[in-house]
């Protein structure tokens, strides 16, 4: 048998699977891997397996289980500290998930169109009037999802700077004291956040009793929790705080951990996608073109890049019992990976995969995992994909790369997908 | 046919209103459940289509 694959692997093209990732594919569905602290563990590409595998609940996503497989050196943190949704199975998981699941809903994701479409527009505005050249990323990809989740979590824009930041050292830090130290200042920023809005809530509630004005607990309008968006009122956490805090459902330590996922998963994300699918469609221009002729395909396109780019590349389970897969048997306490570039290629389900087709259906891709675990939100970075590749190619139709593409850096393989920057350009210059 | 959602089971992704949105829909909290007239799945050749798009098999779709 020949020594198992290093993993994670480097993606040399930002867009396509690692190459060593193809043969493993090619061997099977289920193959052996070697981690960076040398131990072994499964890798899963084939589609119906990962579908499988990961709504079985004997694949645990409970981080300080001492078996939990490591990526990198700073995933060591997770052993230490509980993470909320994504590191607990259940019934914890589905207990702290139930709670959050309106504010993500279809309906309430569609009543957010208007306000991420002036979020976008407001950023193209200030972009163009800067003129030529930009750095996409910075101007455009990262701005509109942390802008779009701090209005929704009540969370203020102000403070974007330290918080993107500090997300990045978590999710990129090169040692576990970095990625340690971030997750603690992001604590005590998030901390401090819900104790402000535990205040705001506590005063609504003794004004609105003094004055005979809103039942208790409802917000006072212009009162303190109301306040705007800048300051981080009026959000998913104050109400999280009203309804599930104060009623002891949730402690403060919960709610800020809650808070941090959310916060990171919600701008880290998308940001990747709307940097990464820019550059796939401008690298691909008869799709782009074909984009541009008929914009009721922008949904289509939106699962196809999902599918394409699976940004979210490394899904991260430990076995609880042995569990027989495709001829195989995954041990208790064996760590499982899931490959989602490889799973979302499998020609099993998308014929000729390497292609991007924006008139594919791409559905039952693995995007956003499957099971309990899938993206919270997922209906809102959808939403924010399709406004942005439709605002951003319809105003500026001439968009094109500021630099040669082997030349824009890309993310490490062992933290989500995505170009560090986007160098581009418009007009004549 | 005869749709049956299990709305303990259900995390509100909402795969099964984006896949077959003449049938499914969300209620206030953002649990799916289906629309009314609905529930023999209104001939819509996508019901079985959401319901392996689940990501929790919270729907079952029995044959009468």
């Amino acid at each position: 048998m020949s020594p198992a694959a290093p993993f994670p692997q480097d993606r040399t093209c930002p867009y396509h699977p690692p190459a060593g990732y193809r043969p493993l594919s090619e061997q099977g569905p289920l193959s052996r891997i070697t981690l960076y602290d040398d131990t072994e563990a499964w890798l899963v590409t084939g589609h119906a397996e990962a579908k499988a595998l990961l709504r079985d609940p004997r694949l645990s996503t409970d981080r300080q289980n001492p078996a939990f497989p490591s990526l990198a050196p700073r995933f060591e943190i997770a052993r230490r500290v509980r993470t909320a949704l994504l590191g607990v199975d259940d019934p914890e998981h589905n207990r702290q998930r139930r709670m959050l699941i309106p504010p993500f809903g279809v309906k309430q994701v569609a009543a957010m169109r208007p306000r991420v479409q002036h979020i976008v527009d407001q950023l193209l505005d200030a972009m163009l009037e800067q003129g030529p050249p930009a750095d996409l990323v910075a101007a455009f990809a990262l701005p509109v999802p942390s802008m779009v989740i701090c209005e929704l979590l009540g969370v203020p824009y102000a403070d974007h700077e330290f918080f993107e930041e500090a997300s990045r050292r978590l999710l990129r830090g090169k040692t576990a004291d970095e990625a340690e130290e971030a997750r603690k200042a992001l604590m005590a920023y998030l901390g401090a956040l819900v104790d402000r809005k535990s205040e705001a809530a506590a005063d609504d509630t003794a004004r609105g009793a003094m004055a005979d004005g809103p039942a208790d607990g409802e917000t006072v309008p212009g009162g303190a929790a109301a306040g705007d968006v800048a300051e981080g009122g009026g959000g998913m956490l104050d109400d999280l705080v009203r309804e599930r805090l104060r009623t002891g459902e949730l402690d403060r330590d919960e709610l800020a951990r809650i808070a941090l996922v959310l916060l990171v998963a919600g701008h880290e994300t998308t940001a990747n996608m709307i940097s990464l699918g820019t550059f796939t469609l401008l690298e691909h221009p008869d799709q782009l073109a074909a984009l541009r002729a008929e914009p009721r395909l922008v949904p289509d396109a939106v699962e196809e890049l999902l599918r394409f780019l699976s940004i979210a590349d490394g899904l991260q389970r430990v076995a609880t019992a042995d569990i027989e897969v495709a001829g195989q048997t995954i041990r208790a306490d064996e760590g499982v990976f899931l490959a989602a570039s490889a799973v979302n290629r499998d020609t099993a389900v998308y014929p000729d995969p390497d292609e991007l087709d924006i008139r594919r259906n791409a559905r039952h891709h693995l995007a956003f995992g499957f099971g309990i675990h899938q993206c919270l939100g997922q209906n809102l970075a959808r939403l924010e994909l399709e406004i942005a590749f439709t605002s951003l190619f319809a105003r500026v139709p001439d968009l094109r790369l500021a630099v040669p593409p082997d030349q824009i850096p890309i993310k490490p393989g062992d933290t989500i997908q995505g170009l560090i920057e986007l160098p581009v350009t418009w007009g004549r210059a | 046919m005869r749709i049956a959602i299990d709305t303990d089971r259900c995390i509100g992704a909402g795969q099964c209103v984006l896949t077959a949105p003449r049938v499914f829909t969300q209620d206030d909290d953002g649990f799916s459940e289906v629309l009314p007239g609905g529930l023999d799945g209104a001939g819509d050749p996508m019901v079985r289509e959401a319901a392996r798009a689940c990501p929790v098999q919270a729907i079952t779709v029995a044959d009468e």
